[in-house]
């Protein structure tokens, strides 16, 4: 696809004006960084940093009956959601394959904002469009409305710089309506990162000017915008899933690990025949993150995991993990070799590298 | 950009310098702000044959990794041991101390394939 194919986020500009190197991301061109992908990664990890959300899709599921709907169409229970909070969910083909992995949120009583991958926008919103009920309505809002996350131990300091030491951040996992400047923001306090922050949702056209306000006034706070690769690295520390990488429509949630987001007690959602079969024969492959024993070629994707000479897995996500200045990654690997403490190789090159299949996360703040 | 007149370039982003019959080579500063935060290399091994545009080395930033290629033919003589354990010098000082391995070349005659620093200043625009 050439350049010219990608869709443009409203805060394009800023990106190109501040030097931030621009990459084909989702069918959007975005900053894959700014200056390095190690600076930015450590300002979120003990400042603030910003990123650029706003190729995410926005779906708005509204009716008398979306609660009841949404949860016939994703994993995990709607009914556990207050007006204002948010939970990570997935929406799953019939074969309990994952389409995609995403958060709602209930911003009304009848009212529901799905914020879903960029790249599967389109086609989480025909999923959902064919299987709509007959008195739901369902909008696709991603044009008209910019986000970004700000994430690090910084944000209330900085929250607090932009609207007043009064007003209150909402709690994890809620959302709330705030005005600033003029501007109408929803914002969430839900992130990828692994690190307190939120995520805020705005008009397409207010986006530079929050953008820019939130640069200035977060500059005493060390913040920095931040691109794709830091939001890479920050997420895989965390063993956070990455749709294409670590999630597919061939696996499910219970191999993926995330059977927590998935509410086998209700009685009715696509998926959830196969996922009943698969966690009474348990799956035949789980993903499990990684760390390499020394000091060595950082993991990749698409390398194989082997267990004494045997083939046992492929690594889905790996990279030189800035916190731990190591080699770290996640891969599906046969259920037998997939124990915490197990002993894997990582073939690089031709070559076997040993490594030890670890526990969740792989990062823990000190 | 820094693009040093009195080097030679190819056009997957290595640079060469002449050294009577060898020929010392690296990665471009362009090519290392494009790559940044280099995170491991892996050198040639000393005395292995390469041919012309043959991936001997690979350079690993955070985000992926990268084919160094031989830019002529030759004989490895010298590979830099000081970027195994500090492979950030190639973005410190990719024209220095972040050279990556030195050859002994089969053909002088060669090296009229490769560019300028001129065309090469052309080449990344």
């Amino acid at each position: 696809m050439s350049e010219t194919a990608h869709k443009k986020t409203p805060l394009y500009d800023e990106h190109v004006r501040r030097g931030g190197k621009m990459i084909p991301f989702g069918g959007w061109l975005m900053p894959v960084q700014y200056t390095s992908i190690v600076e930015e990664h450590r300002a979120v990890r003990s400042n603030v940093g910003m990123f650029d959300i706003s190729h995410m899709g926005q779906l708005i599921v509204d009716g008398s009956r979306a609660r009841e709907w949404l949860n016939k169409m994703l994993t995990n229970n709607i009914d556990k959601l207050d007006v204002g909070s948010s939970q990570y969910t997935f929406l799953l083909n019939e074969r309990a394959g994952i389409i995609d992995d995403l958060i709602a949120y209930r911003i009304s009583e009848e009212k529901f904002l799905l914020v879903v991958n960029a790249s599967l926008t389109d086609e989480d919103f025909a999923w959902l469009d064919r299987h709509r009920a007959h008195d739901v309505d369902l909008t696709n809002r991603s044009a008209e409305f910019g986000g970004v996350a700000i994430q690090g131990p910084r944000v209330v300091d900085l929250f607090h710089g932009l609207l007043g030491d009064d007003v209150d951040l909402p709690a994890r996992n809620q959302i709330v309506d705030l005005e600033l400047e003029g501007m109408s923001l929803t914002v969430a306090r839900t992130g990828y990162t692994g690190e307190d922050g939120v995520e805020v949702f705005f008009s397409a056209s207010d986006a530079p000017k929050f953008w820019n306000l939130v640069l200035e006034k977060g500059e005493r706070f060390g913040i920095k915008p931040c691109g794709l690769g830091a939001r890479d690295t920050l997420r895989l520390e965390m063993c956070y899933p990455l749709n294409g990488s670590d999630l597919s429509a061939e696996r499910n949630p219970i191999e993926a690990g995330l059977g927590s987001f998935v509410d086998l007690t209700k009685p009715d959602f696509i998926g959830r025949e196969v996922l009943l079969r698969t966690k009474k024969d348990g799956p035949r492959e789980k993903l499990v993150p990684f760390r390499m024993k020394d000091k060595g070629p950082p993991p990749r994707p698409h390398y194989s995991v082997f267990n004494n000479g045997e083939r046992v897995g492929e690594v889905t996500s790996g990279t030189l993990s800035p916190s731990l200045n190591w080699g770290v990654g996640m891969a599906y690997v046969s259920t037998p070799h997939a124990k915490v403490g197990s002993k894997i190789d990582i073939e690089i090159r031709g070559q076997k590298f040993p490594a030890t299949i670890e526990k969740k996360p792989l990062y823990k703040k000190s | 950009m820094n693009v040093p007149d009195d080097l030679l370039y190819t056009e997957t982003h290595e640079w060469i310098k002449r050294e009577g019959e060898n020929v010392r080579v690296g990665i471009t500063d362009h090519a290392q702000s494009e790559l940044t935060d280099v995170v491991y290399v892996e050198l040639p091994k000393k005395d292995r044959q390469a041919n012309a545009k043959e991936a001997i080395a690979v350079v690993e930033s955070v985000k992926a990794a990268s084919d160094i290629y031989a830019p002529v033919k030759g004989a490895v003589v010298d590979a830099n041991k000081a970027l195994e354990s500090n492979p950030a010098l190639l973005n410190t000082d990719p024209f220095g101390e972040g050279w990556i391995f030195v050859l002994k070349i089969d053909n002088a005659d060669d090296l009229k394939q490769l560019n300028d620093a001129a065309a090469y200043r052309k080449q990344i625009g």
